[in-house]
């Protein structure tokens, strides 16, 4: 090996920017007239072709940097894309929305039972408005999120036809699955803490703040509450994890993200059904949404964790198992859009 | 591995079946010489983007096998599909991001580009395929000529030494078709082989070096340009046309056919007057003979068939 295909290898961004950059700088677009480029011609046609293929094998330099790159891009696709900042802005107005219609609600005269019970434990603590927000956001939206960025994932490119560029690039399949996962999960993530962040606001502006009286009587600091909080908020994004899994599913067997999304919902809204329904008590356990709102240990002194516990078990077996499906699938999948 | 292949693409036997039994491409075997320009002929429906689909890796043969720049795929692709710009069936981007965007997009996913040189990188590519101008418009707002141009702007985002091109001229008009010529002719001026699918035959004609063309999945004919231009018809006119194909064959020419009193024939490697002695000889009257060379497209037709019907 030559010194020289040495330090190509051994640093590959410097001996690739070196090619790329040396003729015309970023920037010297104008004064390179567009018939010349690219300058870095005379060069690599000097050099033995080898070097151009070593360069690009070596450029590969381990799958962390070009993963990272790629998920930042996804994540600016994410986040950037109107629908989805929609889609974030309609639920960081839930919390905004009940935190006055309860604040209105308590302040109003009440019948003789003096309303539901959350009514009472949210006048006490403006910190339950989290919680009841994010139980009320479970029952449609917060759902409905997760269809729209998982169902979207694979199929919203297939149907653009961009899959196809991506994959002749090449991205690499596994790695633009895995992609799409790590932004579901983030996304996951970001829309549950963009609830309670505003909830906890909300709480704090509109109701009594103070020490927080948990589920067994107990009191603890405000800042031990709010802290268990955000224990509930990363439990309910996990739960929600598991359920983008099923969608990242749906969404490599189809072209139609529509078909996904809504595959996705048939699976959670039947979940919750079934759920309901006594007859079918067998199966409660093992459906994806059963532990959704198991996290009531953690309000209670010393925490429960059994429930909670049970309940990641449940998020990961369903994830393990999705990803998987959606692996197989797509890593074998002709690309025919 | 080989430092340069000899071929930039070669296939065996490369075959794909469609799940409903449809036979789209049968036993191909393309051998796309590095450094020419390959244009890759068909009617419409006759295997070509399944073809480059599977060159890309994008579905997978039901049998066959191939190699991009001298590496066996699939086991290649990461190492070989990075030195392969392309453009697939028309362009696709996201509608919402500017062209710019969307070739950032495209090279954030390529592992092997460098990060740093990228912006450099976009500029010029803009600038060669003419959409500096509308690099900050959003992919939704351009006309399908600049959708066009955006897509072939993704394959000179680096120094490739292959370029694939699926009819590249779809919805250009006449100016446009001209650049997208001349930009060919420069890409493979810098030594990048280039393999363009077309039905375009003028196009095909007036930039090509070598030529495939397909047929209901077949490979029907593949070669040098030149070969298939060259290949000079024997026309013959007589009273007795069944006899004179008949003596034609018997002289060892291809392609015999013969409608009312004419017949033809691949002339072959055989001299005009040693076929008219011979016909005269053995008692055939020649009323006329010719050696038409024929047009491209006569050729094509001949190769691919004369109607619009999908077979």
């Amino acid at each position: 090996m030559s010194t020289e295909s040495k330090s190509v290898a051994g640093n590959p961004v410097n001996g690739q920017a070196a090619t790329e950059a040396a003729g015309a700088p970023p920037g010297g677009v104008s004064r390179a007239p567009a018939s010349t480029w690219p300058p870095a011609d005379t060069s690599a046609g000097d050099r033995p072709r080898q070097h151009r293929l070593d360069e690009s094998r070596a450029g590969r330099r381990g799958p962390v940097p070009s993963w990272s790159r790629l998920f930042i891009s996804e994540l600016r696709l994410v986040f950037g894309r109107p629908r989805n900042l929609a889609l974030l802005g309609v639920l960081a107005a839930v919390p905004i929305f009940f935190g006055i219609v309860f604040r209105l609600a308590i302040s109003a005269p009440t019948g003789p039972n003096g309303g539901p019970a959350f009514l009472n434990q949210l006048a006490g603590n403006g910190v339950f408005l989290a919680l009841v927000v994010l139980t009320l956001l479970l029952l449609l939206l917060l759902p409905l999120a997760i269809a729209v960025i998982s169902g979207d994932s694979i199929a919203g490119e297939a149907s653009l036809g961009t899959l196809r560029c991506l994959l002749a690039v090449p991205a690499g399949r596994t790695r633009l699955l895995s992609v799409k996962y790590a932004v579901i999960a983030v996304f996951c993530l970001a829309a549950c803490l963009l609830d309670t962040v505003i909830s906890l606001i909300m709480g704090l502006i509109l109701f009594h703040t103070g020490p927080v009286t948990l589920l067994s009587g107990t009191t603890v600091s405000l800042w031990a509450g709010i802290g268990r909080v955000l224990l509930v908020t990363a439990y309910v994004a996990i739960a929600l994890m598991a359920a983008g899994a099923i969608g990242l599913a749906a969404s490599t067997l189809t072209q139609h993200p529509v078909g996904a999304i809504a595959g996705l919902l048939v699976v959670i809204i039947g979940s919750e059904i079934a759920d309901q329904v006594p007859q079918l008590s067998a199966i409660h356990s093992y459906l994806p949404t059963h532990f959704w709102l198991s996290w009531d240990g953690l309000f209670r002194a010393p925490i429960d964790w059994s429930g909670v516990e049970h309940g990641l078990l449940s998020f990961a077996v369903y994830g393990v198992i999705f990803v998987s499906i959606a692996w197989a699938k797509f890593t074998s999948a002709d690309v025919t859009s | 591995m080989s430092s340069v292949a000899e071929l930039a693409l070669a296939s065996s036997g490369l075959t794909k079946q469609f799940r409903g039994g449809q036979l789209a491409v049968d036993a191909i075997d393309l051998a796309v010489p590095t450094g020419s320009v390959y244009g890759f002929l068909g009617p419409n429906g006759s295997g070509k983007t399944t073809t480059i689909r599977m060159l890309l890796g994008l579905i997978q043969p039901t049998s066959g096998s191939h190699d991009v720049l001298g590496l066996p795929m699939p086991a290649g692709q990461a190492h070989a599909l990075p030195l392969v710009g392309s453009l697939v069936e028309g362009p696709a981007f996201y509608p919402h991001l500017s062209g710019r965007a969307n070739l950032a997009r495209l090279d954030a996913a390529d592992r092997t580009a460098n990060p740093a040189t990228m912006p450099g990188r976009i500029e010029r590519a803009l600038d060669r395929v003419g959409l500096l101008g509308a690099a900050d418009k959003r992919y939704r707002a351009y006309s399908l000529g600049m959708k066009q141009r955006l897509a072939i702007a993704t394959s000179l985002l680096r120094q490739r030494r292959l370029v694939i091109l699926d009819e590249p001229t779809n919805g250009l008009d006449p100016q446009g078709t001209r650049e997208v010529r001349s930009l060919i002719r420069e890409v493979a001026a810098d030594g990048t082989t280039v393999f363009v699918s077309s039905h375009l035959l003028a196009e095909v004609e007036q930039i090509c070096s070598h030529v495939g063309v397909m047929r209901t999945g077949k490979l029907v004919y593949q070669g040098p340009l030149a070969d298939l231009r060259g290949q000079a018809r024997l026309l013959v006119r007589t009273p007795q046309p069944e006899q004179a194909a008949h003596l034609l064959r018997e002289l060892g020419l291809t392609g015999v056919s013969h409608a009312g009193l004419e017949v033809s024939a691949d002339l072959g490697p055989m001299l005009p007057e040693v076929i008219n002695e011979r016909l005269v000889r053995a008692g055939v009257p020649v009323a006329g003979l010719e050696t038409p060379r024929r047009s491209l497209e006569e050729e094509f037709v001949e190769l691919t068939g004369e109607g619009f019907d999908v077979d």
